[in-house]
């Protein structure tokens, strides 16, 4: 099973936090993050790669799943 | 390390921009001020009559145009808003009270560091602060709230108010202000600084460059990305300015400034909290209005009506220093800033799952 964060309507840098701290916790090998705008995607991605974590993301309606997994 | 060269070249080109304006026109040190800018267009509508500062910069329309062009390009245009609209209005206020105080918005501020205005140095010191004391109530779990999804015609509006005022310069009717003497009437042509504007929003819509996140993400996450996008503005600016002769080191006499260090400091403070708890500089404030983020524009409306109060009551700094009621404007921004930050903490749900973790 995997953790969901739901970060829709959130803009950065909170979904970066709330992703690292998920991340820096997480009790799974693999954590689900759901954003909203392109920045949060971006930025969301590119802090759990420098933790180590591989990263898919695809486009959910209008807004875009993050599994995050290692 | 695609994106870091993309974010220095972004910067370099401000930079670079900043020098040109100033050699065709601007007043020194003043290629770019988001909050001066967005002063003289409140000024130019007639929101305030201090006949000094009225001008409808055309960077201003150009950055939010740029902005709004490119993200419909890349697809990354989408009509937002509705996350405490009150609040973002305010922030918008103390925003520009905070830079009224300095005289320049945090990206001014590295461009007179860069023409050798000592005064942004001390600044620079108190803007890192408020962005350090912003960082405190993030870590807190502040938030302003979900923005939501709305209908198109509230992501237009930035953009449609851009090309209005745009319109309104090029005409030039008779009850638009423009200055005949001071900072207000030195500009650079027309054409250059909306395409100035244009290609900054276009720069600045991509890489996400912003003054506030430079320093947040740094003492956040150890993240020197945007960073190095501000760097780049300080170096190319003050290479230009040693080649084009505007390099002129000292406190007294800059232009557009004063010496009242204590003011210089506790303003940008001002803007730094204001800024990082609003989620943006003013330049960035902007580029989001491109963007369709109806918040965004409700935070720009609130600088010009901050900039109208301001001048209005005679509040804002000038050469001459900052009045004994703009010494007060500082603390009550501070003390609001304080109120508005406290007021919004909220527990995440990461940080929820912990304790409950503990307690069984």
């Amino acid at each position: 099973m995997s953790e969901l964060f739901d970060c829709r309507g959130l803009s950065c840098p909170e979904p970066v936090m709330q992703a690292r701290q998920a991340l820096q916790q997480a009790a799974e090998s693999r954590v689900t993050v759901l954003v909203s705008n392109a920045v949060a995607r971006d930025n969301v991605a590119r802090t759990a790669k420098t933790l180590g974590w591989q990263v898919d993301i695809e486009e959910d309606g209008e807004d875009y799943r993050l599994s995050i997994w290692k | 390390m695609r994106d870091r060269l993309f974010i220095i070249i972004a910067g370099s080109a401000v930079g670079l921009l900043a020098v040109v304006l100033v050699a065709q026109g601007n007043p020194v040190n003043m290629g770019f001020c988001i909050a001066c800018f967005v002063r003289d267009v409140a000024g130019g509508l007639g929101l305030h009559r201090a006949g000094v500062v009225q001008y409808l910069r055309p960077e201003i329309m150009g950055l939010i145009i740029g902005a709004f062009i490119t993200a419909f390009y890349v697809r990354e245009f989408k009509s937002t808003g509705g996350s405490s609209p009150v609040l973002r209005f305010a922030l918008g206020m103390l925003m520009m009270a905070g830079a009224l105080i300095f005289l320049g918005c945090p990206l001014r501020m590295v461009l007179r560091l860069a023409g050798g205005d000592w005064n942004a140095l001390v600044a620079l010191p108190g803007y890192v602060l408020g962005v350090w004391f912003g960082t405190l109530f993030l870590r807190k779990g502040f938030t302003l709230g979900r923005s939501s999804e709305q209908s198109p015609v509230n992501g237009y509006t930035g953009p449609f108010i851009a090309v209005v005022l745009l319109v309104l310069l090029v005409a030039a009717p008779a009850y638009i202000f423009f200055s005949e003497e001071g900072p207000g009437s030195m500009a650079a042509p027309l054409a250059l600084a909306l395409g100035a504007g244009l290609l900054v929003g276009v720069l600045a819509q991509r890489t996400r460059l912003c003054t506030m996140g430079a320093i947040r993400d740094v003492i956040l996450f150890k993240d020197f990305h945007l960073f190095s996008g501000f760097i780049a503005i300080l170096i190319v600016a003050f290479a230009g300015n040693l080649l084009t002769g505007y390099f002129n080191p000292g406190f007294i006499g800059q232009p557009v400034a004063h010496v009242s260090s204590l003011w210089n400091f506790l303003g940008m403070t001002v803007v730094g909290l204001a800024a990082v708890l609003a989620g943006g500089c003013p330049m960035r404030q902007l580029i989001l209005t491109g963007e369709g983020q109806g918040d965004a524009l409700v935070t720009v409306l609130g600088m010009g009506a901050g900039a109208a109060f301001m001048h209005n009551f005679g509040l804002a700094g000038s050469p001459a220093g900052v009045s004994p009621a703009g010494q007060w404007i500082v603390f009550i921004s501070l003390a609001l800033l304080a109120v508005i930050g406290f007021g919004n903490i909220k527990k995440r749900a990461a940080a929820k799952k912990q304790e409950r973790a503990k307690a069984s």
